[in-house]
């Protein structure tokens, strides 16, 4: 009986990640055709395999595909590493905003702009410092015997706030153009990514499949309480330091690429595991979601107002806000 | 007793401690002496001592006792009110910024500035003011239903949620519109400074009114610490206590809030210092956090001064710097805060 029951959850599984793919593809050929340069679907299909030719061309090959691509590795990076966190701290507010992470980056590239004028690569560096210098931090203030969640979370909104200070003074000292310039990277956008960002991508999910995969066994152990997992076999706070790690990893990377994007990796997790109907964390359906919400997102965020772009960010939060106020109101359905 | 003195000492040092430090003799003559030294002994020329004490009498009747008085004001609205928001939702991590309070006086003048092209902070102060209320009560009507045992928590949520949307309405609009982001981060960091004495006058009523009715919810609150059922065997109703706490909080933080900014830490950090040394019992904690968090903010504001002069740190930026290791502290010695 049990032994079934698995099995048809395990399909189950299997299924919804199968379908999850598609909606990311479909999302990605939505992402190709829809623009404020109207092209044929014929011509996005013709330069996609290559027979396309000028200024269309150009359009698909060095824009589109490498934002939506762009879009969809961020997506994952941020839903996984949500996921990851999620499932450390056992609370579903757990982000990479709550070690810090978040505010620690904004805090290092927005002192990269306007102090040192950095741009491109070194500003990307800046902010990669900034977050795991502070999610260093935050790590050996919070870090007792394993004990995680409660002391993580405060200790992780303290810092966060100071830096938050930080950035806004800095912003303050700064003239109005740099001061503009810093906030739309404190947004998160997507706008003129190119292949250089995708190759990254894609050479740094290469080398973490490994260790993903690892994680979300060791995952789904911790989350039956440290006892039983220390019973099963698993050393619970070197464990539970290596998951930071990788989802800190993670992390840096979907903010050097895009920018401290709010929400995907708060709302991921949790949608993946309403979608996947899963009681453990699912690290697989979190990267689908996340990359399905984000570049859902982008398009939106290209098109909903005519004639101005709005960065990424400025969609996910609203989009994340009025999720969050429907799972209260779900909730509060179920309660009664 | 001692936490008047202290706020009687850090009054002075207000006054007296600046880019131009002001000994204490001199700053009693120039006291004496009147705002209306500062024309008079300035026309006459009767020597080096007459000019100093009309100087120091404009130095101090026209900035830093402006200043002064409207931190005492904020300071005692942000304390009270983050008492009382302590009490109300039974978390420890209540602050303003919690209940959308601050995100909404934000996205509301953003909004002000930005579409009605308001530059003035004595105008914008009732887009603030009028935000702050209508996202507490989005946020109150989305948390506040269901089971009565949840909602404490749902309100934490409900504040996220809220606050999430009118954040990235805030950083929409700043980034289209560059005037409005001018606007916006000087007044974000929250600051005593360049705000004149107009704007207390307009909120000073929310203060009080909302100060009456927190310091008169004192007793409810106690017996709602018991729970519900206790509050309402007491001949209370629940419903009535947290919709009147709500109220008032919106007042005091949001006055507070449209008059200096969003300044971090004082509504949180205060009540915890004060429950810490008398205990839970809100008749005590909501007035001594009141009398403790001009102190704070004050001594704050005082240090932002010293610390780069002859530059002024905002206080947000100090209070933030000096809140946040408190928590921590709380937090790592003693392990969960518990109400």
């Amino acid at each position: 009986m049990r032994l079934r029951a698995i099995g048809s959850r395990r399909r189950r599984g299997v299924f919804t990640a199968i379908v999850l793919a598609a909606a990311v593809f479909i999302g990605f050929i939505v992402a190709l055709l829809v623009g404020d340069f109207a092209l044929a679907p014929r011509d996005v299909f013709g330069a996609v395999f290559g027979s396309g030719e000028g200024s269309g061309r150009f359009l698909i090959v060095e824009v589109r595909i490498p934002r939506a691509l762009v879009a969809i590795g961020v997506g994952a990076a941020f839903g996984i590493s949500g996921a990851i966190f999620q499932s450390l701290v056992r609370n579903p507010l757990g982000t990479p905003e709550i070690i810090g992470f978040t505010q620690g980056s904004s805090a290092g590239a927005v002192a990269g702009i306007t102090l040192f004028g950095a741009t491109g690569i070194a500003l990307t560096g800046w902010a990669v410092v900034g977050g795991i210098v502070t999610a260093l931090a935050v790590w050996l203030f919070a870090f007792r015997r394993g004990a995680l969640g409660y002391r993580l979370i405060i200790v992780g909104i303290g810092v966060g706030a100071m830096l938050n200070a930080v950035t806004w003074w800095l912003l303050t000292r700064a003239n109005l153009a740099t001061a503009q310039s810093a906030m739309a990277w404190l947004i998160g956008s997507l706008s003129a990514r190119s292949w250089a960002h995708v190759w990254v991508l894609v050479g740094a999910f290469v080398l973490l499949v490994v260790p993903l995969m690892f994680a979300g066994r060791t995952l789904r152990i911790l989350e039956m309480g440290d006892a039983a997992a220390t019973g099963l076999g698993v050393r619970v706070s070197a464990a539970s330091t290596a998951l930071i790690a990788l989802a800190v990893v993670l992390c840096a990377l979907a903010v050097s690429l895009a920018g401290p994007v709010p929400f995907i990796a708060l709302a991921a997790p949790q949608v993946a595991r309403r979608i996947a109907r899963s009681p453990g964390v699912t690290l697989l359906h979190s990267g689908l979601v996340g990359a399905l919400l984000l570049l859902v997102s982008d398009v939106v965020a290209q098109h909903a107002l005519s004639g101005r772009a709005i960065p990424v960010g400025v969609v996910t939060g609203v989009v994340g806000g009025a999720y969050l106020a429907w799972i209260l109101t779900a909730r509060t359905r179920a309660d009664r | 007793m001692g936490l008047i003195a202290a706020l009687a000492l850090v009054l002075v040092a207000s006054v007296a401690v600046g880019a131009k430090f002001i000994a204490f003799d001199e700053l009693w003559r120039a006291l004496v002496a009147g705002p209306g030294a500062g024309g008079a002994g300035g026309a006459v020329d009767s020597g080096d001592a007459a000019a100093r004490v009309s100087e120091n009498a404009a130095i101090i009747f026209e900035l830093r006792l402006p200043r002064t008085w409207l931190g005492l004001w904020a300071g005692a609205a942000l304390g009270l009110s983050g008492a009382l928001m302590q009490s109300l939702t039974r978390n420890p991590l209540a602050e303003p910024g919690l209940l959308g309070v601050n995100s909404g006086a934000a996205a509301a003048i953003v909004v002000g500035i930005s579409v009605f092209g308001i530059t003035s902070p004595s105008k914008y102060i009732w887009f603030a003011l009028l935000g702050a209320a209508a996202a507490a009560a989005l946020v109150y009507a989305l948390g506040a239903r269901g089971a009565s045992a949840n909602i404490p928590v749902k309100l934490v949520l409900a504040g996220a949620a809220v606050s999430a949307v009118l954040m990235a309405v805030v950083w929409g609009v700043t980034l289209l519109d560059s005037a409005a982001l001018d606007h916006y981060r000087f007044w974000v960091l929250g600051s005593l400074t360049g705000r004149d004495s107009s704007i207390l006058a307009q909120v000073l009523p929310f203060i009080v009114v909302g100060g009456v009715l927190a310091l008169a919810l004192a007793w409810p609150l106690n017996a709602m610490a018991l729970g519900d059922d206790v509050a309402r065997g007491l001949g209370l109703n629940p419903t009535w206590v947290r919709v009147l706490s709500a109220l008032a909080v919106t007042f005091l933080c949001g006055a507070a809030t449209a008059a200096v900014g969003p300044i971090a830490f004082v509504g949180l950090a205060v009540p915890h210092a004060v429950r810490s040394i008398v205990g839970p019992d809100d008749r005590w904690v909501l007035p001594l956090s009141m009398l403790a968090a001009p102190v704070l903010l004050l001594a704050a504001d005082v240090l932002g001064r010293v610390l780069v002069s002859p530059n002024e740190l905002q206080v947000g930026v100090v209070t933030a710097f000096l809140g946040a290791p408190v928590l921590i502290a709380l937090v790592t010695r003693r392990g969960p805060v518990r109400l």
